[in-house]
């Protein structure tokens, strides 16, 4: 510890491989351009974090990815159904390593239809990170449910 | 006013004869009871000669204690653009059941193709004549057709999930 | 249903549609030299060579879950089939088992995009259905509240057709638009968190103070910002060379596949609810239909931009009009009464911003409905998207989803 702050007086940081990476790719994140449902364009959910009121890219999460392969976060916001399953399964497979989910409103524990149709809770399909629950979750919700991810994006070893 | 003259709607459901079992109610709310089999003709004349040429609604209802036990509810429109106070609204109803398939309207309205579809998914009544009667909201594989009232709400597990999940 | 059928009605039908030929000869006359046309015509030649084309249902320009097979050959649209489901939700059968009051917040989760517009048609149909009806000042309330809903849902349109285009500028301007009107909606229903206002006989509570004034200052300078919004997708040469007879739906098509709403009207059939078969406030306040010529995206586009024009307008008639008094009615007598059958039926519709929204309600005078069924317009709609698509370049696919403004959350339920 005495060295590091030596070596940091002296403009020296040591640090590794990993921690940069983490850190570049924790307050960068990719997410992928999926919008399921209300969750997505309703007052609480997607759109309202991008507004200038809520502003997503202060968090350097803005820049949406239109293409699974070039994204590192599945931003699920809307019911999953049973028919979306597998295609979201398929979603998440093609996203490379390393890549998280964050779990909005119905994905996260599809209460307010506890139907035929629907798959209650997207960890029932993918590993899930994150889960912001709400009807829809607010937009603060969703930006403190980004922090966690961040938080657990710096320590790699508690990925799931 | 003077003594309102016969609709002619009444006039012309009345010239189609035991095709029509009954007519019920008035104004948007006139429902008409139309024998199964005659659904496609009766439909036909009401788009051709009374200018009923929008459906607006095709959807099925279930009622266990009937038999048979299912009906169609067709709603049609006249949009009557040439004198709007003639615009107006019509319900059709057809009894239905397993083994007695509904003669499908698409070949009068085109917009009957996906509401044909959406009752055989949800409901289990076929429609004969019907291009290409496949499940549309629910998916290939799936067991049951939910919206009948002994289908529970839950599901029955066959879930297109149900396979390959490894939880988290 | 050409322009010339009959008297029209008071639509205003307003010069809105241009011709290919007139968008490139304004075009030739800006330009110096024209630009040599690429290879492309020759590229959109058919080849012979099919190829099934996959978007969706996760897809930057989709939206929503739909999910389309194409068959393409070379680069023109053969045949495009859409494939729904991807939301389904059972909620039809979930109201079978709720409560009418109940399900007006349920409704909200249909259409989405405008989920007054929704709650309306249905407390409209449970009105009918058991036979009350909202006091005047609950009805002008709900007309504004739709027309709000209205020019919210056609912003989001903008945003993201602009968007899909390639015109940045409209995606920012109209997202700030519908913030403010979103933040109307979001003041009146503050006072009641999880309250969607409407109620099956009025509204659950009366504005708050102040409110009335953000709204007229919001409504007053409305076109304004339209302009400044719409003007710069409206005005663009791109967007015209891409959008003026893109995807042409005949009127007789339309009518027969059950389309409604903008996508309707821009085919020159004048089908408007609100005008044809008035419902809340629509049969007092003045206002003009749009109605287009050529049935094309183009058409489509300028039509729902000039409905916002006038919806701003009946806002404004609405809150000079407004009349005093309770906003809800004696509350509903529980169980429907008997008309004769045991099975009490009613079908209400209201025009919602993608067309007629309508809702087909059976009771046995239980507290839940027997049968709720919605009739969505964008399931109707949607079958126009095999129609319009035929023969259109892969390349535009983008704008004909878009022309149609669809909400797979009311066409999947």
């Amino acid at each position: 510890m005495a060295e590091r702050i030596e070596a940091a007086a002296a403009g020296v940081l040591t640090t590794t491989y990993d921690r940069i990476f983490d850190w570049a790719r924790r307050l960068g994140v990719r997410p992928l351009q999926l919008g399921l449902g209300c969750c997505a364009i309703g007052a609480g959910g997607l759109m309202a974090v991008l507004d200038p009121r809520h502003d997503l890219s202060r968090f350097g999460a803005e820049a949406f990815r239109a293409a699974p392969r070039r994204s590192d976060l599945l931003i699920v916001a809307g019911t999953v159904s049973e028919k979306m399953a597998p295609l979201l399964r398929r979603l998440w497979d093609e996203m490379p390593d390393p890549k998280w989910a964050l779990a909005l409103g119905c994905a996260a524990g599809g209460d307010p239809y506890r139907t035929y149709a629907v798959t209650r809770g997207l960890y029932r399909v993918i590993p899930v990170d994150v889960r912001v629950p709400g009807c829809p979750p607010s937009a603060e919700a969703l930006l403190a449910g980004l922090r966690e991810l961040e938080a657990k994006m710096a320590r790699p070893e508690v990925r799931a | 006013m003077s003594a309102p003259a016969v609709d002619p709607l009444l006039e012309a459901l009345a010239g189609l004869g035991d095709a029509v079992e009954s007519v019920r109610g008035a104004g948007d709310e006139l429902t008409v009871r139309v024998r199964r089999e005659a659904i496609a003709e009766v439909c036909a004349a009401l788009k051709g000669e009374q200018g009923f040429t929008a459906l607006v609604d095709l959807c099925g209802v279930d009622f266990p204690g009937r038999e048979p036990r299912f009906e169609v509810v067709y709603h049609l429109l006249k949009p009557a653009l040439v004198d709007p106070a003639a615009a107006r609204r019509l319900r059709l109803k057809v009894a239905a059941g397993e083994g007695a398939p509904v003669p499908s309207v698409t070949s009068v309205w085109r917009a009957a193709d996906a509401c044909e579809r959406e009752v055989w998914d949800l409901f289990g009544l076929r429609f004969e004549g019907h291009p290409e009667l496949s499940r549309i909201l629910l998916w290939e594989g799936f067991a049951g057709h939910p919206l009948r009232k002994d289908f529970p709400l839950e599901g029955t597990g066959t879930g297109a999930s149900a396979a390959g999940t490894d939880g988290g | 249903m050409a322009e010339g059928a009959g008297e029209p009605l008071e639509t205003g039908a307003v010069e809105l549609s241009e011709t290919v030929e007139a968008v490139e000869e304004a075009e030739a006359a800006v330009l110096l030299a024209p630009t040599p046309e690429p290879d492309g015509e020759a590229a959109a030649e058919p080849r012979g060579e099919e190829v099934e084309l996959g978007f969706g249902p996760q897809h930057p320009a989709i939206h929503g879950v739909l999910r389309l097979r194409a068959r393409v050959d070379g680069e023109r649209i053969i045949d495009c089939r859409p494939i729904l489901g991807h939301l389904h939700r059972g909620v039809e059968k979930v109201f079978e088992r709720t409560p009418f009051a109940d399900i007006v917040p349920q409704t909200d989760r249909l259409d989405f995009a405008a989920p007054a517009t929704t709650n309306l048609a249905y407390v409209g149909a449970v009105e009918r259905l058991q036979g009350i009806m909202a006091p005047p000042r609950a009805r002008y309330l709900r007309t504004l509240f739709a027309e709000l809903q209205r020019i919210a849902s056609h912003l989001l349109w903008l945003a993201g057709h602009a968007a899909d285009l390639g015109v940045m500028p409209p995606f920012f301007a109209a997202l700030r638009e519908r913030d403010r009107v979103l933040g109307l909606f979001d003041v009146y229903l503050r006072q009641y968190p999880g309250a969607s206002g409407m109620r099956p006989g009025g509204l659950s509570h009366d504005l708050p103070a102040g409110w009335v004034e953000k709204c007229r200052e919001l409504a007053g300078s409305f076109p304004g910002r339209l302009d400044e919004c719409a003007g710069d997708l409206l005005g663009s040469r791109p967007w015209k060379k891409r959008t003026v007879g893109l995807g042409v739906l005949a009127a007789e098509v339309a009518v027969d596949l059950g389309v409604t709403g903008p996508a309707l009207r821009a085919s020159g059939v004048a089908w408007d609810l609100r005008r044809a078969m008035p419902y809340e406030a629509y049969g007092e306040v003045a206002f003009e239909v749009p109605v287009g010529r050529n049935g094309d995206a183009h058409d489509r586009c300028l039509v729902r931009v000039e409905e916002m024009r006038q919806a701003a307008r009946i806002v404004v008639q609405c809150l000079d009009g407004l009349p005093e008094g309770p906003v809800l009615a004696e509350p509903p007598r529980e169980g429907g009464g008997g008309s004769g059958e045991s099975f009490q039926e009613v079908y209400h519709a209201v025009e919602g911003p993608k067309g007629e929204i309508g809702f087909y309600l059976v009771s046995e005078g239980a507290a839940a409905p027997y049968r709720c069924h919605v009739r969505a317009p964008s399931f109707a709609n949607l079958q126009a998207l095999p129609e319009i698509c035929r023969g259109e370049l892969v390349g535009d696919l983008v704008a004909l989803i878009g022309s149609l403004d669809l909400s797979l959350g009311e066409a999947d339920r």
